[in-house]
């Protein structure tokens, strides 16, 4: 027998309290599990991002357009190597309620600087070479059971054409995956050209551009070159990094960030109280055996560790138990292609296992120091006299 | 002091502070208590014998005064040092038993082994030869409330003598059972001395359990009475 049977016999003796226990940490963590699933996915969802490539929008806002002229500008620029651009397309097919993620792009550069969109070369060259190609994630693409090669009206709710429709027929000509799990598949992106050539306003203007700078420690040098640039200009420039401009995007929909610290944070507040009460009452109630194992010889020091033993394996059982099913639960949902479109594939990624296992460890010795405190401190022959 | 000698108390002074009040317990008291001894220790309520039972057994430190257990003096040894004596040294059998209720018996004789190096077979090794003594080897896997008091205290004096202790002290070993059961825990302790040669300090208010030591201790207004039994 071991201390490790100590903790053991010590959580096994009320099994209902240490059954709710295991609950409540299990709830705490499960919820925490499937936010920061959702956090990430809404990340991942806004695009990819790099360390070496920014994002020049309108300093008024990124929905503002800038002149198309400002593409070839920056090409110049010292430091940009690259530049791509793209626009908003506000897609759907068939009917609004399709939404669908939908950007105008420069297929060429576009593709070439977002290695993370994997698709076959034959596809891709097709996709170049027809302006009316469209190139759709694959998670767009089994939703609808889209094929390559097969045309679909895409409509918007943006962009009328001179004709006054709003619907764009388009050829689907490929259809790529992520590089790895964390990229999302859920945009659709046509020609811009198709886009500038056809629609009734904002010709020759972009959404965004994008600049890959030759290595990330250039970023702020570049960025305050292209800014300085349009300084004073109808249309001044904000140019971010690429994660900034994403985080930004997210914003747009709130601080999901704070929202899901809020909601897991008033939950570990919640069950470290619900935790650390309920300890500290079952070493009060095992006073008389804790003078028991001083008086054979047990340590203060080391009856302390089995306390803090308890809440840390409660803490972690109920913890990893709750992972698991969030990990089953963001598994569930990320198969429903309509969820998957639009927040990626929400899964529990090792940085938010290693971050919650940190935090199973931390709500442990939190609840386990006061008890493990007052453990120390029974003092045998006061005890004794109570028993 | 003799080599033979377990115990010395020289001087031994204990009193505790009620607010203002200092309240003495004994004052001066000497005792000597040789290897292999039974000693029943009696006197009336509050005469200070639980109070002498947790100085011999470390749990308490004298005011004044020093105890030597096998020559050596135990009141300056540091907390730590202190429960490590004890469980190299010291056997504890309680009036109300003071078993762990979610262990078995076998669990329960063995907590004073995981304060050994033991390997775990020896361990179970000297479980087993415990409750063999105690004549519970058919109940090791019972948990406390499947056992009755005697049996309960049976399992306490084998997780008193498993680890090999050189003093057995026991406080009112036999105050919460019958006569019966008293008796048979009373020879068995009397076995224990005789047999196994364990020294045993025995608190009791029992004369009749007291007939069962070597001696009797009576405490009365800080000062010993000895009688032979």
């Amino acid at each position: 027998m071991s201390d490790f049977r100590l903790i053991l016999a010590g959580l096994g003796r009320k099994p209902l309290r240490t059954s709710l226990l295991i609950f409540a940490v299990f709830i705490a963590f499960l919820i925490y599990g499937v936010l920061a699933a959702f956090q990430s996915s809404l990340e991942n969802a806004a695009g990819p991002s790099s360390s070496n490539r920014l994002v020049v929008a309108n300093r008024i806002n990124f929905t503002q357009p800038l002149p198309f002229a400002y593409v070839s500008r920056i090409q110049n620029v010292e430091g940009v190597t690259d530049v791509s651009y793209s626009n908003w397309f506000g897609g759907y097919y068939q009917e609004p309620r399709n939404f669908l993620l939908t950007f105008a792009i420069d297929p060429e550069s576009y593709t070439r600087i977002y290695s993370e969109y994997v698709m076959p070369d034959d596809q891709r060259q097709a996709f170049i070479a027809n302006r009316d190609s469209i190139m759709v994630g694959r998670s767009v693409a089994e939703q609808y059971g889209w094929q390559v090669g097969q045309q679909i009206p895409l409509s918007s709710n943006v962009w009328r054409r001179r004709d006054g429709t709003s619907v764009w027929p388009v050829v689907i000509r490929a259809i790529y995956d992520g590089k790895d799990a964390n990229t999302s598949t859920g945009s659709v992106f046509v020609h811009y050209e198709y886009l500038d050539e056809g629609r009734a306003f904002g010709n020759d203007t972009v959404g965004i551009i994008q600049i890959v700078t030759a290595d990330a420690a250039q970023n702020d040098a570049v960025a305050a070159r292209v800014d300085t640039q349009f300084a004073n200009s109808r249309a001044e420039t904000e140019t971010l990094s690429e994660q900034a401009f994403n985080a930004a995007f997210i914003d747009q929909q709130g601080n999901i960030g704070l929202i899901i610290l809020g909601v897991t944070g008033a939950a570990f507040v919640t069950i470290l109280l619900i935790v650390g009460n309920a300890m500290a009452g079952a070493i009060r109630e095992r006073t008389g055996e804790i003078a028991v194992m001083k008086t054979l010889g047990f340590t203060s020091g080391r009856i302390a560790r089995i306390v803090v033993g308890e809440t840390l394996l409660l803490s972690l059982f109920g913890g990893l138990l709750g992972l698991v099913l969030a990990n089953l639960l963001t598994n569930t949902l990320s198969g429903i292609p309509a969820l998957n479109q639009f927040f990626g594939a929400m899964r529990i990624t090792p940085q938010i296992a290693l971050s919650a296992v940190g935090f199973m460890a931390a709500l442990g010795f939190i609840t386990g120091a006061v008890p493990a405190f007052n453990a120390m401190r029974v003092n045998v022959i006061t005890a004794f006299r109570r028993i | 002091m003799s080599d033979s000698d377990l115990i010395v108390l020289r001087n031994v002074a204990k009193a505790y502070r009620r607010g203002e009040e200092t309240i003495s317990i004994f004052a001066d008291l000497n005792l000597t208590i040789p290897s292999g001894d039974f000693v029943a220790m009696m006197g009336p309520s509050g005469s200070g014998k639980t109070t002498l039972l947790n100085l011999l057994g470390g749990l308490d430190r004298p005011t004044s005064g020093t105890i030597l257990f096998d020559g050596a003096p135990i009141e300056k040894l540091s907390e730590n040092k202190l429960s490590a004596w004890r469980a190299a040294n010291i056997g504890f059998i309680f009036q109300f038993y003071n078993l762990m209720p979610t262990m078995s018996a076998a669990r329960n004789v063995e907590l004073p082994l995981l304060l050994t190096p033991l390997s775990t077979a020896d361990r179970k090794r000297r479980v087993k030869t415990a409750l063999e003594i105690v004549g519970l080897e058919n109940r090791a896997g019972h948990k406390p409330k499947e056992l009755s008091g005697g049996q309960q205290q049976r399992v306490a004096i084998a997780r008193a003598i498993v680890s090999d202790p050189k003093l057995i002290l026991a406080d009112e070993p036999t105050g919460d059972l019958d006569r019966t059961t008293a008796v048979e825990i009373l020879e068995m302790l009397q076995l224990l001395n005789r047999e196994l040669g364990k020294t045993i300090v025995m608190v009791t208010h029992d004369p009749a359990a007291a007939k069962y030591a070597r001696r009797e201790l009576h405490l009365d207004k800080g000062t010993f009475e000895e009688r032979h039994t």
